[in-house]
């Protein structure tokens, strides 16, 4: 296949215009890859890449590098996820260079959470960069590449040019405000050199449909693969917590009721979800879907066979 | 203006400890304007410092002052003779007062009594808030004359994070406005929304303090 930008297989994929699955891996709050390998048992074979958080809202777990490196030890392509909330351009230019040369392909770019959310608010961000300017920086590395500074990658004069061929992404959150600003946003990113886009959890189907729509409008959904994002409820309280206390996610009315009306909320949960995947499978422009099952990974393989997809298509 | 506030009294004390003659000196300018440190809060600090040592039995002499600038070396000169007779400098300048107050009065030991906070505005009565942080390289024009640098929690050049909802920052939703709701809305306003889609590359943030402690100079004002 001609005209790749890296060696990921989830490009690849992509490019032969498969319906995606990407999951999500959450590294342990430890030193313990026991939990990494069991993580990954879950998701290998079901899903296509998978994320592996940075740090996510800002407590502190293993890197996702090495959590991604043992990942992919085990089976699974990682989407390495990197925050500009706890690196400058200098330690993110070197973990791009080190996540390359130990075989991973994939990196997705965050703002990041505040860090007042984690464990340890008192301490200081850095954001030398934002997500789009960290895209772009990804990109000059692997096209032009040459560090931020204009410096060309290699090691000396007369060493060979050896630049992290990565396959860039960004995220998309269609539900924070102001909501004519976000796909203005997306364009963005797809200038700055997105290669593939995953989005906040979608409940709000009708405002990720306008948003798609808005997208469409633009022709971006044919610069850019976009992934829609899915998280299974586990609980009524869960549903509750996404609806009140998570800034930038809109969760309806109506799934709350339905979970309280069922007996099993886990399994309403899930039914909820396969349903939205197989929405959001509908929608034009939509390249695949990013399931971020929150600490639930071992209800992936269920989640991904009702949803009919699988088995996973396999790289030529 | 420079904006401070008055740091909790009891760190206050315990900073001033033994000394028994005590300088509170005031500064007339930002500190005033935003009530922290001028003369009217000198004097109420050392009410409540006399109320306690009263109340603790401590003997101690305690002087006001008040000078036009603590950022001047020049008008310290007027308070040479309490800075003599006392134990302990309690500055109620900003931490560039405090700072200049020791560099005058070298031999004397000066404290701080406010915390400054940053350089902003009075926004209602009694209210200050926050709009630049002396980056050294001023981007206000591209973005409608609202700091991203300064008013967005996260600094971000090319719009709003996801943490933006009904105008206002995920990082406190009652009190922080959304700097990029601020921006959006007064790019629509003047018609100027095409600037927001231009792609902002990496900022050189070496102009700021991330270059090592600043200083200018002005050529055609130097002896």
């Amino acid at each position: 296949m001609s005209g790749l930008k890296s060696e990921s297989n989830f490009e690849k994929l992509l490019a032969a215009n498969q319906f995606v699955v990407t999951g999500e891996l959450g590294p342990p709050k430890s030193a313990d890859s026991t939990v990494i390998r069991e993580k990954a048992g879950y998701l290998k074979g079901r899903v296509d890449a998978v994320n592996i958080t940075d740090n996510q809202t800002a407590i502190v777990r293993m890197s996702s590098i090495a959590a991604g490196t043992i990942a992919l030890q085990e089976g699974v392509e990682p989407v390495i996820q990197i925050t500009c909330r706890d690196r400058n351009r200098i330690a993110i230019q070197s973990d791009v260079l080190g996540a390359y040369a130990i075989g991973l392909r994939n990196i997705l770019c965050l703002t990041g959470d505040h860090q007042t959310f984690g464990n340890h608010p008192t301490s200081k961000n850095v954001y030398d960069m934002d997500s789009i300017q960290l895209v772009r920086m990804l990109k000059d590395m692997r096209d032009e590449k040459r560090f931020a500074c204009g410096d060309e990658i290699r090691n000396g004069k007369n060493a060979p040019i050896v630049e992290p061929r990565i396959f860039i992404g960004a995220a998309a959150n269609p539900f924070a405000d102001p909501f004519e600003f976000r796909v203005i946003r997306l364009a963005k990113k797809i200038a700055a050199g997105a290669d593939f886009i995953q989005t906040q959890c979608v409940y709000d189907m009708a405002r990720f449909k306008e948003w798609m729509k808005q997208a469409r409008n633009k022709g971006l959904h044919e610069k850019v693969k976009i992934l829609a994002g899915v998280t299974p409820f586990k609980s009524v309280g869960m549903a509750k917590y996404m609806r009140d206390k998570v800034a930038g996610i809109s969760v309806p009315d109506y799934y709350i009721e339905r979970l309280s009306a069922a007996e099993d909320k886990a399994a309403e949960g899930i039914n909820i979800c396969v349903e939205q995947i197989k929405e959001l499978r509908e929608i034009e422009g939509v390249a695949g879907v990013h399931l971020m099952a929150i600490e639930w990974e071992r209800r992936v393989p269920e989640i991904v066979e009702r949803a009919g997809l699988l088995p996973r298509p396999s790289v030529k | 203006m420079i904006v401070a506030e008055r740091k909790p009294f009891d760190e206050i004390l315990s900073m001033i400890g033994n000394a028994r003659k005590v300088l509170i000196l005031g500064c007339g300018s930002c500190v005033t304007v935003c009530m922290a440190g001028g003369e009217k809060e000198t004097q109420l600090l050392a009410s409540t410092i006399r109320l306690s040592d009263k109340k603790q039995n401590i003997t101690r002499e305690l002087r006001c002052a008040t000078i036009e600038r603590q950022c001047d070396k020049e008008f310290f000169a007027a308070v040479a003779n309490d800075v003599k007779w006392a134990d302990i400098i309690v500055s109620m300048a900003c931490g560039v007062g405090v700072q200049f107050c020791g560099e005058v009065f070298t031999d004397k030991e000066v404290v701080p009594a406010l915390n400054t906070k940053f350089y902003g505005a009075t926004v209602e009565q009694g209210v200050w808030s926050e709009r630049c942080v002396g980056c050294g390289d001023c981007v206000l024009f591209k973005f409608g004359g609202i700091c991203p640098i300064a008013r967005c929690s996260k600094s971000l050049l090319n719009g709003p994070c996801g943490g933006s909802q009904n105008g206002m920052c995920e990082v406190d939703p009652e009190n922080i406005q959304c700097g990029w709701q601020l921006i959006y809305d007064r790019m629509a306003a003047i018609g100027r929304l095409d600037l927001l889609e231009q792609n902002q590359p990496l900022k050189n943030w070496s102009t700021g303090r991330d270059g090592g402690p600043r200083r200018v100079v002005k050529e055609d004002a130097t002896l």
